[in-house]
């Protein structure tokens, strides 16, 4: 990068510019580490200011640029690009306005999602996205990838939960995305520029909603033979009429890893079941016992409730950990992000065995179950050569398959770098160009987080054409939404 | 309309010949015997269109989209056109070769309902009615309820973003929706979302399309998750003295953590605050809450709930002419003063007021008078204090006069070049709907 450029970085940020090459290393990668790109210079801004100033520059010398929060994303959103730099706002990290009346709390983006609890927990107050990661991720990452989490089934996402933002757009400008209250006249911008994976702007102020902390939380825990039973009482509780906080699901492979991790004290079974209900006690505990007499119809030989927040944080504690933990049995592994319709559940998981066993990988499940939010942990050993090139094409045959049942490819962790090519697979080719009708009214010369999402990019002058139906719909295979 | 933008003038100049072959080319398309002239009742703010197509399925709404567009017609969709008032006027005729209204009458079915994995994929002519019967046989439903469900179309509901009181629990269509099909301006016909509700693959359309009262596009399938219907459901409502202790109540409804299906305010200038509560689940959740209701609203004095009280605010649409009925928003902790500001603003003149407002902070208000100057100064004061502290106020129904007067939607502040780049990628020839949205889009 230029001198001129450099210097005109520096006296913005001062020491907050990064230009040698040992401190470069380690922003090359988010978690997803088998993707690395040296930018060409990190920085780190502590207002709005600077990031505008920054985004100036960038937009003047036609310099790409990318977002990153704490690194933490799995799809490679953060990754940078090699002619651009590296905005990191982890030095925008602090809560500026709480709000408890309202229920509002407007935080910078380098804060951390755990902390937005932890400052309103003693007023009886959460902040319900909890991606596993919460304890380091940002809420701007949060915003690119519209982070999910276990309790989402029942609260909603990153974008249930954001009211505005103030963004600085790729030309440079400062505007402002929403508003406190509800319903702000307009299109719904947070709508959009949430989950947009870096490409729109960058979210300089966050104004998040708060939830009160419902009265009883219980966790039960079920231990099935197999993940289908545990599937078909996942089925029983959600045809009961119940919408739990969260329902997760673990095959044996990851209740091995948990153990030999965490030791959570998990039963040694083919599928487990966490179940967690929250509301008023009497609701709560009378559901329970509901949810209870379904586990055990299909077949759960041990059950636990976890009443107190101690007993909670056990059980919750090997499914959090279930992916570091897969380190543990294998030298290597992918994780994947698939999802299904739920009642797609045991035709897939037949298949995704099936798949394992042909290819002599294995796959530990770990799922969302409530959302048909799949995450396979493809395991391989990357000294074995070969091997890893086998387990990524298992796991994107995971992901085809989840699209073959009318699914997604990406629930929670976003497209980014490494699944841009799969979105050909799930969306037609006139549902992407439209899509990125949006990137060229936000972004024209695509300088924000460039070459992400897309498995093209779209010159933005140019016109859409009619629509053709994708070869799968022709053929009668799939509809695609 | 001082700030509408002139983005229409780049389809000027449209030959006659151009439209007839138009006319001819749509009625080709979707069939003689569903394309007809308008006729009175098809006026939308004193605009008659000239003509009104219904086309069959999405592929036809796209071609027809496509036929519109080249010819430089306009096109205003329609579904059960109970709200064809929401909006500002359809932007004058000279700049365009005429005007078409596109019925999404029969694009009405419910085209799956996936109750294992609750979700359904609907067609955006169906009405919320007969939508909500097909999934009621699951036992399933749309947690929302929007106004004049009868008649209203899934589409019409979705382009206007109109939701009731279930928000409280539910949110409101954007926490719904999980996918559509969109025609777009230019006959593409385009699928964003999907079937699952957890999906963050591309930028999310559907939330887009909702509320942009089809000036991007039309859409003309939509997916949502549903919830089951509840088990139990009590109401109970309290009167109280003033608009303070009014809204004490509410907020301290919402501090504490029971979770409420409806938490209502019914206000007016002749009477005193009430708060309508509702609460849904099993029997025992629900006694158990009401009991902390009771606690917690000793101050207030318990009334008989009224019939059909979660439909009061569809009761705003009645009374005296002229009228002016609008959408307010604001932070929750803020409707008590704005209850003082509206009785500050209407005593004087007098303006009898009426207002329905959902805990979350939006509502709705009647002002009624023969001043129109007077209920235009009054509406403009209140859209000025309510839009300095973070809300907003959009007149749905008002006099003609008063729309020539002023954007009905008031100020999209710093994000209105945003939202216009977005109309000039989706609908470059501006033929959908120009002039009826914020800041003249």
């Amino acid at each position: 990068m230029e001198a001129r450029i450099l210097d005109q970085f520096r006296a913005i940020v001062g020491k907050g510019l990064i230009t040698e090459a040992s401190q470069l290393r380690t922003y090359e990668c988010d978690g997803l580490t088998n993707f690395r790109v040296m930018p060409q210079a990190v920085l780190l801004p502590t207002s709005t200011g600077e990031v505008q100033a920054i985004v100036r520059i960038c937009q003047r010398e036609k310099i790409p640029f990318v977002a990153r929060g704490s690194g933490t994303g799995l799809s490679g959103g953060a990754l940078p690009v090699e002619n651009g730099v590296l905005i990191s706002l982890a030095r925008m990290n602090r809560i500026l306005e709480v709000d408890l009346p309202n229920a509002r709390v407007v935080v910078e983006p380098g804060v951390v999602n755990a902390d937005v609890t932890q400052r309103v927990a003693s007023h009886g107050y959460f902040y319900a996205p909890d991606p596993s990661s919460q304890s380091v991720c940002s809420i701007g990452g949060n915003v690119a990838e519209n982070s999910g989490g276990a309790h989402c089934l029942k609260y909603g996402f990153t974008t249930t939960h954001v009211l505005a933002l103030e963004v600085v757009l790729p030309d440079g400008s400062i505007v402002h995305l929403g508003s406190r209250a509800m319903d702000r006249p307009g299109y719904d911008l947070p709508g959009i520029f949430v989950g947009s994976e870096g490409t729109l702007g960058i979210a300089t102020k966050v104004v998040l909603r708060i939830v009160k902390k419902p009265a009883v939380i219980q966790t039960l825990l079920a231990a099935f033979n197999s993940t289908t039973e545990a599937g078909a009482a996942v089925s029983g509780i959600i045809g009961a009429g119940m919408l739990p906080a969260a329902i997760e699901m673990m095959d044996n492979l990851a209740i091995q890893a948990a153990e030999a991790s965490v030791h959570a004290g998990y039963p040694n079974c083919g599928g487990l079941l966490l179940v967690e209900l929250d509301g008023p006690a009497a609701e709560v505990e009378h559901l329970m016992d509901q949810v209870g007499e379904i586990c055990t119809q299909c077949g759960a030989w041990e059950i636990r409730v976890a009443q107190s927040e101690a007993e909670r944080a056990v059980v919750w504690k090997g499914r959090k950990a279930a992916f570091a933990a897969v380190g543990r049995i294998s030298p290597n592994y992918i994780v994947q992000d698939g999802v299904i319709p739920r009642t797609a559940l045991p035709k897939v998981l037949s298949e995704i065995e099936r798949m394992s066993a042909a290819e002599g990988l294995r796959v530990a499940n770990v799922f969302h179950a409530g959302d048909g939010n799949l995450h396979p942990l493809v395991l391989y050993d990357g000294r074995i050569p070969g091997q890893e090139e086998r387990a990524m094409e298992l796991s994107i045959n995971i992901l085809r398959l989840c699209v073959k049942c009318g699914g997604s490819i990406t629930g929670e962790h976003g497209v980014g770098e490494e699944k841009k090519m799969m979105m050909s697979e799930m969306f037609a080719e006139p549902d992407l160009e439209t899509m990125q009708l949006v990137r060229c009214a936000f972004d024209p010369q695509q300088l924000s987080n460039p070459g992400k999402v897309f498995p093209r990019t779209r010159l933005c002058a140019e016109r859409t054409g009619p629509y053709q139906p994708h070869p799968l719909e022709v053929a009668g295979v799939a509809q695609f939404f | 309309m001082g700030t509408h933008s002139s983005s229409g003038a780049s389809i000027a100049g449209t030959s006659i010949a151009g439209v007839e072959t138009a006319w001819s080319d749509l009625r080709v398309l979707v069939g003689a015997e569903h394309m007809r002239a308008s006729m009175g009742q098809d006026a939308v703010d004193g605009v008659l269109p000239q003509m009104v197509i219904e086309p069959g399925n999405p592929e036809e709404v796209a071609g027809a989209l496509k036929i519109a567009t080249g010819a430089g017609l306009q096109v205003i969709p329609r579904g059960g056109a109970t709200k064809m008032d929401w909006g500002n006027p359809p932007r004058a005729r000279e700049l365009r070769s005429g005007e078409l209204i596109l019925s999404t009458r029969r694009l009405n079915r419910v085209v799956e309902h996936a109750w294992g994995d609750m979700t359904a994929t609907v067609e955006v002519g169906c009405t919320f009615r007969q939508f909500q019967q097909t999934l009621a046989e699951h036992g399933q439903r749309l947690a929302l309820d929007p106004l004049w469900p009868d008649k209203a179309t899934i589409g019409g509901i979705l382009a206007t973003n109109d939701s009731g009181p279930l928000r409280i629990r539910f949110g409101s269509l954007r926490d719904l929706i999980i996918g559509i099909t969109l025609a777009l301006s230019d006959g593409t016909l385009a699928k964003s979302g999907g079937k699952v509700v957890k999906n963050v693959a591309g930028y999310d359309l559907p939330k887009l399309a909702t509320g942009s009262l089809g000036t991007l596009g039309i859409i003309t399938q939509a997916i949502f998750r549903l919830h089951p219907v509840p088990r139990e459901s009590r109401t109970l409502s309290f009167s109280n003295s003033d608009s303070a202790t009014m809204n004490a109540l509410v907020l301290a409804i919402q501090d504490c953590n029971m979770v409420p299906t409806g938490v209502q305010v019914r206000a007016g200038s002749s009477s005193t605050p009430e708060v309508d509560l509702r609460f849904e689940g099993t029997a025992a959740g629900c006694e158990a809450q009401i009991e902390q209701t009771l606690r917690i609203a000793s101050g207030a004095r318990r009334i008989e709930s009224p019939a059909d009280v979660w439909n009061a605010r569809s009761t705003l649409w009645s009374g005296a002419e002229p009228s002016v009925v609008c959408k307010f928003s604001l932070l929750p902790a803020d409707l008590g003063t704005f209850l003082n500001l509206i009785r500050k603003a209407s005593e004087p003149l007098p303006l009898p007021w009426r207002l329905v407002a959902q805990a979350v902070g939006v509502g709705y208000l009647r002002l009624e008078g023969t001043d129109t100057g007077a209920l235009l100064n009054a509406l403009q004061d209140l859209r000025k204090k309510l839009e300095t502290r973070g809300g907003s106020l959009a007149i749905l129904h008002c006099p003609l006069e008063i729309k020539s007067k002023t954007d009905v939607w008031g100020s999209a502040g710093d994000a209105l070049a945003l939202m216009r780049s977005i109309k000039a990628q989706f609908d470059p020839t501006g033929a959908l709907n120009p002039g009826r949205f914020i800041g003249g889009i």
